[in-house]
């Protein structure tokens, strides 16, 4: 057991020596390129300096003006600024690791040594951030010395880990996305272009924590650290997932090829004709589109389901949720107990819903669309957001939905009863067909982080695009027009029927 | 030491290596020629585990590639097409790198390098940062490179391009002597003297398949036909062409030469001279015409 244990260590011990091995290598590297020590050096010292300057001429003269609150903000927001300015050149590193390489025909003897994906994609990151980040922690010192000779001022520890932790957070984000992006494009001018990417929501963000800073809600920005450390574990696992040094390798140009990827799409999207073990080639011609339909139905929807099971668990998991946060919601704001008169319910309350300014008309055309509009947007935004606000999206009715179940059970009604009869009639088909789309733009969003294992991004994301739009048109969309007609047509009657007056 | 086994990459729609099937044993040095973009560097890459085969298999050093990539870069030594060294390196600092990444120890690595620069007398580069070094210089290092750590198959992607006469011969005598040590070695090379000087085998390869593999002997046979002979007479071969044409079928003759195939000249030549000698006529001398590697490289990638 120990012999084991200590061979383990040995292997643990062996597979860091690599990794430090690499980095400091590149460190080294860095250090050596004056383009990135001179500005690292001009940011780290001259520019905390003039950042004291400014702040203690800032805080005297508003404070002429018996405003000293906007001194105050500023100078903890220009500690969170000369911790931000020397780790931009995180980014400007990163985005040249491996395409970096590539270009100058240095890459192909590292890939040729024992080096790991993992171990070469984790050393390259840490690479890219150690030097930036240590001018960071240099720079935020400087500034902190020069307040504390000049204006005697220190800041509290909370403010100080909090800006450390957001400086820190911020270089993971830029240097885990810089490095995907390096490793993805076959030059660094390609590499630089899509910077854009990056640079667009930190710039974003930083204005963002900027108006925090100078509000103080400095839990906000704890929070921010916490979205930002998801995001970056998101995208280190979507770096060493799609990182293939074959790629890195094999590609010489970034070409889009319309014919290649409607080859791939089309072999997705596809299916194998079946019914019931016949021979579909031996049947009478008007009678193959059996086959047709036997092999979507029958064969390709479920194999399309059964490999989309785990989006579907979160999908599940989602809604669960849903209710859950729509039931504690309930609680916490109940309606007033006069409210919810279903009594007062009648066949004129669903003629009247188009009153309403945001359901303008209560049709079955209009019920389809609205459901149809929001799943594709559901899937525009997985697509941006490895698919979690794809979830969200859902995930929002449903909380409504039981927010007011429970609302009807505080009112003295029956939750069952009330879910049965404004739910249930058009639910049945509506719920799974959400689930089942939202699952399969889930899909779309996650193949980034994590394509089908021997895929490529690209094929992958081909695969999953297949499989959505086919199974969207095949099946969701029959059974959200269904549903759209129940729910005109049928549900109101029920409701009526059930509470109705 | 070397098996591939209908080894295939393919690139989306380009198939690079089409089922490529050889062997290297311990001790042997094949040279694989072929035009640009015929597939040798990929074969190459793919040995190294750099890239992954389409299908097919291959062992290197009793490792698939598939199976057990890491376990292959242990135990190969890879030049590369282009050297791709650190510029802002020290030879030292370089060579110390790659040996820390192939697990070599520090009293290891150092006097390997320092033996393997000697040899290359590049002692002086030892100190010298690498942005600095002559071409020849950069290519003797990424030689040292993947001899480091004293690989027991090596993948050498044109080993002596851009080098003088002399370095060239250095190199060539260092891959001889790693022959003799029972290393499996890979040359891909435009440079067909040397594989003609270097080789065991020679393996030509055109759009990814290989189309010949053998010894020189063999190739020059198989391609090129029987052994061409010239004969040198003292004479005008006037009359003598009809005097040998129940022994050889004359292909060229001129004043005093004519030249013959014959399958088997150990058999043939001393026969005509008996038949020369015997009806007087003087011959000055009697040689095979030599064809070189360019021929048979010439003939097969033309075809």
């Amino acid at each position: 057991m120990t012999a084991i244990s200590e061979r383990a260590r040995t292997v643990q011990d062996d597979w860091l020596r690599m990794v430090l091995t690499l980095v400091r290598r590149e460190v080294r590297d860095s250090l050596r390129d004056w383009r990135i020590v001179a500005p690292i050096t001009i940011l780290t010292l001259f520019f905390p300096v003039l950042m004291t300057f400014v702040a203690d001429l800032a805080m005297g003269w508003v404070a002429k003006y018996g405003n000293p609150i906007i001194g105050d903000r500023l100078v903890p927001f220009l500690l969170m600024v000369v911790g931000f300015f020397p780790i931009s050149f995180s980014l400007v590193i990163a985005l040249e690791t491996f395409v970096g390489e590539k270009e100058r025909r240095s890459l192909e003897p590292i890939l040729a040594t024992p080096l790991t994906d993992a171990q070469l994609y984790l050393s390259k990151t840490l690479a890219a951030m150690i030097p930036p980040l240590l001018a960071a922690y240099l720079g935020i010192t400087v500034y902190l010395v020069g307040l504390y000779f000049f204006k005697d001022w220190t800041p509290p520890l909370t403010l100080l880990l909090l800006v450390i932790a957001l400086t820190t957070a911020e270089a993971l984000v830029m240097v885990s996305g810089a490095v995907v992006l390096s490793s993805q494009t076959t030059s660094v001018r390609a590499a630089n272009l899509l910077a854009s990417f990056i640079i667009i929501p930190m710039a974003l963000l930083m204005q963002g924590e900027a108006i925090i800073m100078f509000w103080a809600n400095y839990g906000v920005l704890w929070w921010i650290v916490l979205f930002l450390v998801v995001v970056n574990v998101i995208l280190v696992r979507m770096g060493i997932h799609i990182f293939n040094r074959e790629e890195l390798l094999g590609r010489e140009i970034d070409e889009l090829n319309p014919a290649s990827l409607w080859r791939i799409f089309r072999g997705h999207f596809c299916w194998e004709r079946w019914f019931f073990g016949l021979d579909v080639q031996k049947m009478p011609a008007g009678l193959r589109w059996l086959g047709t339909l036997g092999g979507l139905y029958r064969r390709d929807i479920p194999a399309v389901l059964r490999r989309s099971w785990l989006a579907l668990l979160v999908v599940v998991i989602g809604l669960v949720g849903a209710a859950y946060i729509g039931y504690s919601y309930a609680e916490l704001y109940p309606l007033p107990p006069k409210m919810l008169h279903l009594e007062q319910i009648s066949a004129e309350t669903f003629t009247e819903i188009p009153a309403v300014e945001w359901i303008p008309e209560f049709t079955v055309r209009w019920v389809l669309g609205n459901n149809v509009r929001s799943l594709l947007l559901a899937g525009l935004l997985a697509v941006f957001s490895f698919g979690s606000l794809a979830v969200v999206l859902l995930m929002a009715p449903l909380t409504i939905v039981f927010f007011f179940v429970a609302q009807a059970a505080q009112a003295g009604y029956s939750p069952l009863l009330f879910f049965a009869a404004f739910v249930l009639p058009h639910g049945v088909l509506e719920l799974p067909a959400a689930a089942i789309a939202t699952a399969l733009v889930v899909r779309l969003g996650a193949t980034f982080v994590s394509p089908p294992r021997g895929m490529t991004v690209g094929e992958g994301w081909l695969w999953a695009l297949a499989d959505f739009i086919k199974v969207f048109i095949a099946l969701v969309l029959p059974l959200l027009a269904l549903a759209a007609a129940v729910e005109v047509y049928v549900t109101p009657y029920i409701v009526t029927w059930t509470f109705g007056g | 030491m070397i098996e591939l086994l209908g080894l295939t990459k393919r690139f989306d729609d380009f198939t690079a290596v089409d089922g490529v099937t050889l062997s290297v044993p311990p001790g042997e040095i094949l040279a694989l020629l072929g035009p640009n973009g015929a597939g040798k560097t990929t074969t190459v890459r793919m040995l190294a585990a750099i890239l992954r085969p389409t299908s097919g298999q291959a062992s290197v050093a009793g490792y698939s590639v598939t199976e057990h990539p890491q376990e292959i870069r242990r135990h190969v030594g890879l030049l590369t097409e282009h050297p791709g060294l650190y510029l802002r390196m020290r030879g030292r600092e370089y060579l110390d790198f790659f040996g820390r990444l192939m697990g070599l120890g520090a009293d290891e690595r150092a006097s390997r390098a320092r033996e393997l620069l000697s040899y290359f007398g590049m002692s002086e580069a030892w100190d010298q940062r690498m942005g600095t070094y002559s071409k020849g210089m950069r290519q003797k290092m990424a030689l040292v490179r993947a001899m480091l750590h004293d690989p027991s198959v090596l993948l050498l992607d044109e080993p002596t391009s851009a080098m003088d006469p002399h370095s060239a011969k250095l190199v060539r005598d260092a891959v001889l002597g790693l022959r003799h040590h029972r290393r499996a070695i890979v040359i891909c090379t435009h440079n067909l003297a040397e594989a003609e000087a270097l080789a065991d085998r020679i393996a030509i390869i055109r759009r990814g398949k290989i189309i010949a593999l053998g010894t020189v002997a063999e190739l020059k046979a198989h391609l090129l036909g029987a052994p061409l002979m010239e004969l040198h007479l003292a004479q005008s071969v006037d009359g003598v062409v009809k005097l040998i044409s129940d022994l050889v079928q004359v292909e060229a003759q001129a004043k005093d030469r004519l030249r013959y195939f014959t399958p088997h000249p150990q058999k043939t030549n001393p026969l005509l001279l008996q038949t020369l000698t015997a009806h007087g006529v003087g011959v000055v001398t009697l040689s095979e015409v030599r064809r070189s590697l360019e021929d048979v490289y010439l003939r097969v990638v033309e075809e």
